[in-house]
């Protein structure tokens, strides 16, 4: 009986330690790891600040776009945003008040956005058609209320 | 030996356990409300608002019903296995009790008073009314004033049993205690330093970042406060109804000890899309994460082999003969082994969501509402369903009858009916991208919104079918309950007395090092230090200005 017993957790602590292999050669070589990026901003100063005095879609490269984005009881501003299709776009996000959260449903994007912090996460968006923004942190009464959309063209 | 266990003793544990249920009555109330408003069959008068009734499902479900329920059931066992309380153990116990209910009392008016709809996890810079943190310190400090209440009752037994191993429900009572302890101190630190300062005015701002990774770092573990004693259930109290023993004592105490090492230092594993936390130091966690499915499988394997060894010797033949040599008929292992069905999908599940990059996919979304009522909301919720079946009636000294059994299997049947809908309906619905914790939404007629609910599953209707036939079989439960409390004719004769199952399980072969609680506090320390240390001084030391409260609801 004991036997069975080694039997099971070996070949399961097995695949679990190839599984992690694979995360982790994931994360660390293929650059896929979650949104973790580490600067920070006064949440107070937000609207004073570089680059978040001037929210906007900017082209920033051949096919490169950077969003810069506030986000804030129960608004993304800029709203309904327009990029072309192929184009890689990284969206630079803080929030004004509470915790929001950044989802594209569809995509693999799925950021929380923190007062105090500043987020980045990229995507390149093959497909053209209208995708949804969602925030998907609970941030107040409005909460179900909070979305915008990009347009990819 | 079928003793019942002293009258002093059932009246602390069955008060803990009514209150438990008074707020598993309130809670499910408000998650029937939850389904109907989500699909937009009910318009709620303006005094009331969908996140205060979801902030009392979470704070009343997950943090009042378990709690209560959970020092009821291990009051129960310590004094069945190690004797009755002395007056010092009981009297600390019943301060524990009344600190727990006064600190429920002051949350729940909080959050019905409109002061406080942060929600369960209460993350800043939301800021309710402080007393809402006052309340919740209080039922957390109550909560520690009744675990070293039964530690001193464990002591006192180790005194007068020099060089014995304690039995084994009081170990896993021991090693529950010892992890909720230590998980508590993250939360106490945060609304100690943090939210209560903060919430009155004393200081002006809070660092966000720092009390959301306190907040998991008590968060994790607590589901293993959940989770512990629906294993002693399963490991103790199984075994005994189907007529077993306990497999192996050492592995079931080996597995308790590795769960106090393992399920604390895990807790960016909810926080694995935040900025501010370096990709290493969740990795790491992550992996701390997986180490705890390692007892998790030992479990398992445990929990089946007791099974089949019981079902061979009741004649059980071939692959699965045993199978069938199980009592199906005795609610008492049914509701369980359902129990344990549930958690299958759910540990997988659970796995899934840790699985760091994976969790991009499903983070915030309907799935995982899906995945903690299939972890939380069935194993443990039934295995405490399980319990009270014959635990009421085993403290009130009344009968379990024929008709209460009957409408206890309606009951699991109709929680797991109920849960399989409302659970896989969520489930899909988040791997679509349905966000978890709003209100009803379709964003505006937004295509991509409304093809979410287009799915024979996924769509709101079914959502509403399961959690409708969730409350009542909630109701039921609570009927079930209220009649085995007062009205159940009383046990006369000994045979008539209901018993309290525990299973023998030979400590023969069990290395004496694993009572050794010391080696194990020391490891589960340095194993925090290593995970947290680094990142948390990061985020006191790098940290931006504070946040102001806001009250957005
Ligand atoms: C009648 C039975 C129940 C129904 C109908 C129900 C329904 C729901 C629904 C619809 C939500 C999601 C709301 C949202 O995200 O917008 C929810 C959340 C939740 N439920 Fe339940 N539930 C039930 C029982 C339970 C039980 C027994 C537990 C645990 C012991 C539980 C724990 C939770 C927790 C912790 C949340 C998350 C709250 C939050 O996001 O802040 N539920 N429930
Ligand atoms: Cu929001
Ligand atoms: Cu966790």
């Amino acid at each position: 009986m004991h036997r069975l017993e080694e039997i099971w957790m070996t070949v399961s602590v097995g695949i679990l330690i190839i599984f992690m292999a694979i995360v982790g050669y994931q994360t660390f070589s293929l650059g896929m790891g979650p949104p973790s990026h580490a600067e920070t901003i006064d949440p107070q100063k937000v609207e004073e600040t570089a680059p978040f005095d001037d929210p906007g879609v900017k082209k920033i490269g051949d096919n490169e776009y950077e969003v810069v984005m506030t986000l804030q009881s129960f608004a993304f501003n800029p709203s309904n945003i327009e990029v072309p299709a192929g184009a890689k776009v990284t969206f630079t996000m803080t929030a004004m008040d509470v915790t929001h959260g950044f989802q594209l449903p569809g995509t693999n994007i799925n950021a929380m956005v923190m007062p105090g912090h500043i987020q980045k996460i990229s995507h390149t968006f093959d497909e053209p058609g209208e995708y949804l923004i969602i925030c998907n942190e609970y941030c107040g009464v409005g909460h179900q209320a909070m979305s915008t959309t990009i347009t990819v063209k | 030996m079928n003793s019942i266990i002293d009258k002093q003793d059932r009246k602390l544990a069955l008060s803990h356990i009514l209150v438990g249920y008074f707020a598993f009555l309130i809670g499910t109330f408000c998650g029937l409300l939850q389904v109907f408003i989500r699909n937009d069959a009910i318009e709620l008068p303006n005094w009331l608002d969908y996140y205060q009734i979801l902030t009392a499902h979470g704070v009343l479900l997950a943090l009042v019903f378990t709690t209560f329920f959970i020092f009821g059931f291990l009051i129960s066992g310590m004094s069945k296995t190690l004797g009755t309380f002395g007056p010092k153990t009981r009297g600390f116990s019943w301060i524990g009790f009344y600190l727990m209910v006064i600190g429920t009392t002051m949350t729940t008016v909080t959050i019905i008073s409109g002061q406080a709809s942060v929600l369960y996890t209460f993350y800043a810079p939301l800021q309710a009314s402080g007393w809402f943190y006052v309340g919740l310190a209080l039922v957390i400090v109550g909560s520690w004033v009744l675990g070293f209440s039964l530690i001193g009752h464990y002591i006192v037994w180790k005194k007068a049993h020099k060089k014995q191993l304690s039995p084994l429900f009081a170990f896993m009572t021991v090693a529950t205690i010892i992890l909720w302890v230590i998980a508590c101190l993250g939360i106490v630190v945060a609304a100690l330093f943090q939210f209560i300062p903060w919430a009155f005015g004393w200081v002006e701002t809070i660092n966000v970042e720092l009390s959301r990774s306190l907040f998991w770092y008590f968060g994790h573990p607590l589901v293993y406060f959940w989770l512990l004693p629906a294993y002693m259930a399963w490991y103790v109290v199984v075994p005994k109804i189907i007529g077993g023993k306990v497999f192996s004592d050492a592995l079931a105490r080996l597995s308790f000890v590795l769960f106090i090492l393992f399920s604390i230092p895990v807790g960016f594993h909810h926080q694995l899309t935040e900025p501010g936390i370096e990709s290493f130091w969740k990795f790491l966690q992550v992996v701390l994460t997986f180490m705890v499915i390692i007892p998790s499988l030992m479990t398992a394997f445990s929990l089946f082999a007791t099974f089949e060894i019981t079902g061979r010797k009741k004649g059980g033949r071939g692959l699965f003969g045993w199978f069938t040599k199980l009592p199906w008929r005795d609610v008492r292992f049914t509701s369980i082994f359902i129990a344990m069905a549930f958690f299958i999908p759910g540990g997988a599940g659970g796995i899934i969501n840790a699985s760091f990059q994976m969790n991009e996919v499903i983070h915030n979304t309907m799935w995982v509402v899906g995945h903690f009522h299939i972890t939380v909301g069935t194993p443990v919720a039934m295995t405490f369903m399980g319990i009270t079946f014959w635990l009421i009636p085993h403290l009130t000294g009344r009968k379990l009858t024929k008709s209460i059994k009957k409408l206890a299997f309606i009951q699991i049947i109709t929680w797991a009916i109920g849960m399989l809908l409302m659970s896989t309906s969520q489930h899909i619905l988040g791997l679509l991208g349905a966000p978890r914790r709003t209100s009803y939404t379709g964003y505006n007629g937004n295509n991509v919104a409304l093809e979410w609910f287009d799915g024979i599953l996924s769509n709101h209707v079914t959502m509403a079918i399961g959690g409708s036939i969730l409350f009542l079989s909630a109701m039921l439960l609570i009927y079930i309950v209220v009649i085995t409390c007062v009205a159940s004719p009383k046990a006369t004769t000994e045979a008539e007395l209901v018993e309290f199952p525990i299973a023998e399980s030979d400590p023969g072969a069990t290395p004496r090092f694993l009572e050794n609680w010391w080696i194990w506090i020391g490891i589960c320390f340095a194993l925090i230090a290593i995970a947290y240390t680094i990142p948390i001084m990061d985020m006191i030391q790098h940290a931006p200005p504070g946040s102001t409260g806001f009250q957005t609801w």
